[in-house]
């Protein structure tokens, strides 16, 4: 048979899923046990992360109608003018930025929670810095190697990764779409979750369509065959491609492949959970949040850089609860947003912003306990480049909340988990 | 060894039906040499192959230079035996109270034990490990010469195991035989190793009598050392028999650990062999001038034509490629061999032709084999200039030389121990070939060890062989720059490029946070300069080592890395 042909052939037996780029070898254990491990808490409960990279400009995104002169006055060339803002009902003094329609109409649905001016003590202004603590819970003076979602799943499933896959937990603790494994699923020995580098393999691997590579040369056919290896090797790819192909289709309204990074690897989550997978945490992200410059279009402020990503995120997230709710398993999910700071409060002159610190956090889901936690950040009469917003909640705060109230794991674990004794929010619907 | 055990000891590890295709491209290329002044692309294909790896002071020192005189350098670099193995086994100290405290009673800490005459089951053990340490340690700091490879070349072609032969010495002694002559004329190492004592324990050749001849090596000889089975070697069983009556009289010296020959167990009548073989007729020999009819034997197999192309396919798949097609036969295989008879089997000029070669630097022949366990593990700890303790500390050096020779034994290459006496199957057995290193345990075997010698490394008391990423990075050109330095690593890393998205998704991911875009690269940029004037801040730093070992982990899970 042709070398060509053999790409199109159907592959016969029950052991070869196709080539998959960027699977991640995390998921490994030694020859498994296949005891029954025991889950601490089961129930069958989701939480969504979606990582905004380089820092939201919370302003712009969560706008203080209350304050609206002082805020024009901060940031006059990239502000919102008053009357596009969009409005939340119920709420007079807060808004959305306009870019944010799908948002908004799931907010006066009730199935988001805005968390006000969300950071932590003496915020740190680097990236790469202030990502490390977001994802790792640590304070700002202390290195944590662990991720927070990663001390959970260490909890959760002692021992990992040996004696996993178990008979009852025989799916991946945690799965990143798009992206190399987060260190927020670090944990205490080894990455808690797999990745999904990314989406278009993920494809492949359920239509069994191994992508277009030079595999007519000596380098070549030693790559494909590798590749094909380190599918089958990976525990958890036939898991995962048993439960995608349970479903069987997902809500039209998700934007066409690759127009929408982020809507694309909410509808793969959506599709995970749907077709059964015990998988509690998924990790998705968008980048291009660093704005420092033009984040809004210079003659109409509602267009521009800034806008075009709220509303990329605010379309995925909506399409992602439409798709949830009519595959039926809305009420397992809950999502949440989150960037590593918010931008200043004084726009710098070339029309964009600098690093900041406090920025709201969204929650989505059927299960949150809708409305705006906290108030508008101050706004200063005169500001100066020195004005940050002051934070109100910490965010360690939030990921307590959801261990507690969500997850419904006790006390003294989710202070374990959390490093330290944080009080939880009320986030969850009625909790 | 048991001749049985052989046939049965196929893998039956079939992870994928995988269509062995051999109807790739066949290349145009010969054995003309190559023109020119060596890319850095070509240095580093004719590294990888010719070495473990290729360091970084390696690339330095042949930068620019032509092919010719890298390849002259390699082969004929003047290159004395290595010191020995030393007693690095004594249990320490503070276990001398337990019972099964061992020390060497005869030699000293620190003292060669390859001279030692006490030969018991608690000191063999020991030293059959410090041997195998010691060994993997010459890879390691091979010298810029392709001997090492050639040692491990010829270990798996006069394959030996030591747990049959069992006694260090002689364990110790085939190996600097090999080492010896791995690049010497290969006749004469043949002979030596037909008489070497671990081969003559390995395949029976102490226990050949006149009475109940053994075959074990007569057919060995033949079928694997010298004119192998392939379509055009045509030895019958007749052949085997004579051979073994030739070879009957040698024995084992236990005491003085060497072999010597005994005319009264040597079958004294003549031997008469095939058309293959001319008919030839040895004529038995009495007393002493017994052992002459061994070099007559190798005489007349050394007469055989197929004697060359036989070596010559097996240098060829070791350092080359798996697959010999009609082209490589005949525009390769079919030179080198000739050239080998010319120089009466002189083993130099043959591999300074085929490195030298436009087939060798085909670009079609970069990235074609599957690394060695031996390729991988000793190639990572050379390519990143791992650190290993200083020869006084030998307690520590050999334990780590150890650990590491144990992930290679554990991707299934235990060097001094292949499976049989045929070698390790990835060099020879068709149709999978360098494939059969990759199975659904042993590649997450390797990822497990280059994440390993990343993160935590190996230790020892104080000692610890670990990857220093960011004295690798400092050994690429323009680190600061994000592109340049993904670009850097990649070439090192992997001798081939990869797509631009890929790069682009590395940096974003891995060096940048997550961040994306050209005026992003700053950040990475502004870190690396201030850890440079300020490796003290601590904060910057962290981060910075955090980057670099995921980037190098991620670089090394990707199945490029696994290509050499």
């Amino acid at each position: 048979m042709k070398r060509r042909d053999f790409f199109k052939r159907t592959i016969p037996a029950v052991t070869l899923p196709a080539f998959l780029d960027g699977w991640s070898l995390s998921a490994l254990a030694q020859s498994p046990l296949l005891q029954g491990v025991g889950v601490a808490n089961d129930n069958d409960r989701v939480l969504v992360l979606i990582q905004l990279s380089g820092g939201n400009d919370g302003l712009n995104t969560v706008i203080p109608i209350d304050q609206y002169d002082a805020y024009y006055a901060a940031r006059t060339n990239i502000a919102i003018p008053q009357e596009k803002i969009l409005r939340l009902n119920g709420v007079d003094q807060t808004g959305l930025n306009p870019a944010m329609t799908p948002i908004q109409n799931l907010y006066n649905e009730g199935k988001i929670k805005i968390v006000q001016a969300v950071s932590y003590p003496n915020p740190n202004f680097s990236h790469f810095r202030a990502t490390d603590i977001w994802l790792s819970g640590s304070d700002a003076d202390k290195t944590v190697e662990s991720g927070w979602a990663g001390r959970f799943l260490d909890k959760e499933y002692p021992g990992f990764p040996t004696s996993y896959p178990s008979s009852s937990m025989p799916d991946p603790l945690a799965i990143q779409v798009g992206g190399i494994i987060s260190p927020a699923l670090q944990g205490p020995v080894t990455s808690m979750g797999m990745a999904i580098t990314n989406p278009s393999s993920f494809y492949a691997l359920l239509n069994d369509k191994l992508p277009v590579t030079d595999a007519d040369t000596r380098a070549g056919d030693q790559l494909a065959y590798i590749r094909q290896l380190s599918v089958i090797t990976d525990k958890y790819s036939t898991v995962i491609k048993n439960a995608a192909q349970k479903v069987k289709t997902q809500s039209s309204l998700y934007p066409a492949q690759g127009k929408n990074q982020l809507a694309d690897q909410l509808k793969i989550v959506a599709r995970l959970i749907a077709g059964g997978l015990k998988t509690k945490v998924y990790m998705v992200s968008m980048g291009g949040f660093d704005t420092h410059s033009r984040q809004t279009d210079a003659n109409d402020t509602t267009i521009g850089s800034h806008a075009k990503l709220l509303e990329r995120l605010s379309e995925a997230v909506s399409v992602f609860m439409t798709d949830i709710n009519e595959l039926g398993v809305g009420d397992r999910v809950m999502g949440m947003t989150f960037s590593e700071f918010g931008r200043r409060i004084k726009s710098n002159a070339s029309g964009g912003t600098d690093h900041g610190a406090a920025a709201p956090v969204f929650l989505f889901g059927n299960g949150v306990e809708p409305g705006i936690l906290g108030t508008n950040p101050a706004m200063p009469t005169a500001a100066n480049v020195k004005d940050n917003v002051e934070m109100q909640h910490d965010f360690r705060s939030l990921y307590t909340s959801i261990l507690e109230n969500w997850f419904l794991i006790g006390q003294p674990e989710s202070q374990a988990v959390m490093l330290k004794d944080f009080d939880s929010l009320a986030i969850v619907r009625g909790r | 060894m048991d001749r049985r055990s052989f046939f049965t000891s196929v893998r039956k590890e079939k992870n994928i039906a995988w269509e062995y295709e051999t109807d790739l491209p066949p290349l145009g290329s010969g054995m003309a040499p190559l023109k020119g002044k060596l890319s850095a692309a070509q240095l580093t294909h004719l590294l990888k192959r010719t070495m473990f790896g290729a360091a970084p002071k390696e690339l330095e020192h042949f930068k620019g230079k032509k092919p010719k005189k890298v390849v002259h350098e390699l082969i004929y670099a003047e290159e004395e035996l290595p010191a020995p193995p030393v007693n690095n086994y004594n249990d320490p100290d503070n276990k001398k109270q337990e019972e099964n405290y061992f020390f060497d009673e005869e030699v000293a800490a620190g003292q060669t034990w390859v001279n030692s005459v006490t030969f018991n089951g608690k000191n063999n053990g020991r030293r059959r490990n410090s041997f195998k340490s010691w060994w993997f340690g010459l890879m390691v700091n091979q010298q810029t010469s392709l001997r090492e490879k050639m040692v491990l070349f010829w270990h798996n072609h006069f394959a030996t195991e030591a747990n049959i032969v069992d006694n260090a010495r002689y364990l110790y002694q085939h190996n600097q035989l090999l080492r010896k002559n791995a690049l010497g004329n290969f006749r004469t190492l043949v002979k030596e190793v037909t008489i070497d004592p671990a081969m003559l324990k390995y395949l029976n050749g102490f226990a050949n009598t006149k009475k109940a001849p053994d075959e074990n090596y007569g057919r060995e000889l033949q079928e694997l050392f010298t004119v192998g089975k392939g379509p055009d070697s045509h030895y019958t069983e007749n052949d085997v028999k004579a051979a073994a009556r030739i070879l009957t009289g040698y024995k084992l010296d236990n005491k003085k650990f060497e072999s010597s020959f005994d005319p009264s167990r040597h079958d004294e009548g003549d031997k008469q062999f095939s058309e293959f073989y001319g008919n030839t007729v040895i004529t038995g020999k009495k007393g002493p001038e017994g052992a002459q009819e061994t070099d007559e034997l190798l005489t007349m197999i050394f007469a055989q034509q197929e004697v060359a192309k036989f070596i010559c396919r097996k240098l060829y798949r070791f350092f080359v490629y798996h697959n010999i097609d009609a082209a490589t036969e005949k525009n390769v295989i079919e030179p080198m061999a000739a050239l080998f008879r010319k120089k009466d089997y002189e083993i130099k000029p043959v591999l300074e032709m085929l490195f030298s070669s436009q087939h060798f630097f085909d670009p079609a022949n970069f990235n074609s084999i599957i690394k060695s366990p031996v390729d991988f593990t000793a190639g990572l700890c050379r390519e990143y200039q791992v650190q290993f303790p200083d020869t006084a500390n030998y307690t520590d050096l050999y334990n780590l030389w150890e650990q590491v020779r144990n992930q290679s034994a554990s991707m299934q290459q235990n060097i001094g121990d292949p499976p049989n006496v045929a070698g390790w199957q990835a060099y020879y057995q068709e149709p999978q070939y360098d494939k059969l290193w990759i199975s659904s345990d042993t590649l997450p075997r390797r990822n497990l060890f280059t994440d390993r010698m990343v993160n935590n490394g190996f230790a020892r008391n104080e000692s610890k062989a670990i990857i220093d990423a960011v004295a690798f990075t400092k050994s690429l050109p323009d680190p600061s720059n994000p592109d340049q330095l993904i670009n850097g690593a990649v070439s090192r890393l992997y001798n081939m490029d990869l797509p631009a998205a890929d790069k682009a998704f590395i940096k974003s991911s891995i060096l940048l946070s997550g961040l994306t875009g050209m005026q992003s690269d700053h950040y990475w940029t502004d870190s690396w300069n201030n850890y440079l004037a300020n490796p003290g801040d601590k904060k910057n730093t962290d981060q910075l080592v955090k980057k670099l070992k995921a980037l190098y982990k991620y670089l090394m899970n990707r199945p490029e890395y696994q290509l050499c």
